[in-house]
């Protein structure tokens, strides 16, 4: 593990996720999240577990993400909070 | 003293699991749409899987590959210090594929609240059921 890069993508996993839950629009909360797993899966891949970064690349950046943006075109965009 | 600050820098990636595992706590609770909730479910799990990935790191070690498990080479001694332990990314990936499932099931119910009521806000549809 390469702590500088590892304490890099830690703050930046705190940041998207703090701004995915701020955002007030769904969409782009939907979109910060996916940011947010693709972060996640670098993480893993810096401490070393590879098969949970690529699991987590297709199933949690990719199809996450798809569910999101479907979920959010079926229903609305606005948000309050 | 300084062992106890030299401790507590040493485990930041603790430090930052329980500060993202605080924020999806926050988001379920707080949140007052039905989506944002959600996402922070999503939050919510992935820093329990942060933890467990945590526990497997060792200092200096690399991926859980065998070196030279081919070849001429193959009937070398394998030393578990170098290799990073493979336990608890098995057991993660089970929480990844399951997280979706119920990322899933979570949308679809969303989606047939909205359907009913045309909201995702917490605040409006407690007030439309109250009317009824």
């Amino acid at each position: 593990m390469i702590w500088p890069i590892d304490l890099a993508i830690l703050t930046l996993v705190v940041i998207v996720g703090i701004g995915a839950l701020m955002v007030k629009d769904l969409l782009g909360a939907a979109i910060l999240f996916g940011a947010y797993s693709f972060m996640m899966c670098l993480l893993w891949t810096v401490m070393g577990a590879v098969d949970v970064a690529f699991t987590e690349a297709s199933v949690g950046a990719g199809v996450s993400t798809v569910f999101f943006v479907g979920a959010v075109f079926r229903t609305s965009r606005r948000t309050k909070d | 003293m300084s062992d106890l600050i030299s401790i507590i820098v040493a485990n930041y990636n603790y430090w930052i699991y329980i500060t993202l595992m605080m924020i999806g706590l926050y988001a379920m609770i707080a949140k007052n749409n039905l989506v944002k909730k959600i996402v922070g479910m999503n939050i919510f799990q992935t820093a329990i899987i942060l933890f467990y990935v945590s526990i497997g790191v060792k200092k200096g070690a690399t991926i859980p590959i065998l070196q030279h498990g081919h070849g001429h080479g193959a009937h070398t001694v394998v030393h578990a210090v170098d290799y990073v332990n493979p336990l608890p990314h098995v057991l993660m990936l089970t929480a990844i594929v399951v997280g979706v499932a119920t990322l899933g099931v979570a949308l679809a119910l969303a989606i047939r609240v909205y359907d009913r009521y045309n909201t995702l806000e917490e605040d409006e549809l407690l007030a439309q059921i109250r009317e009824k």
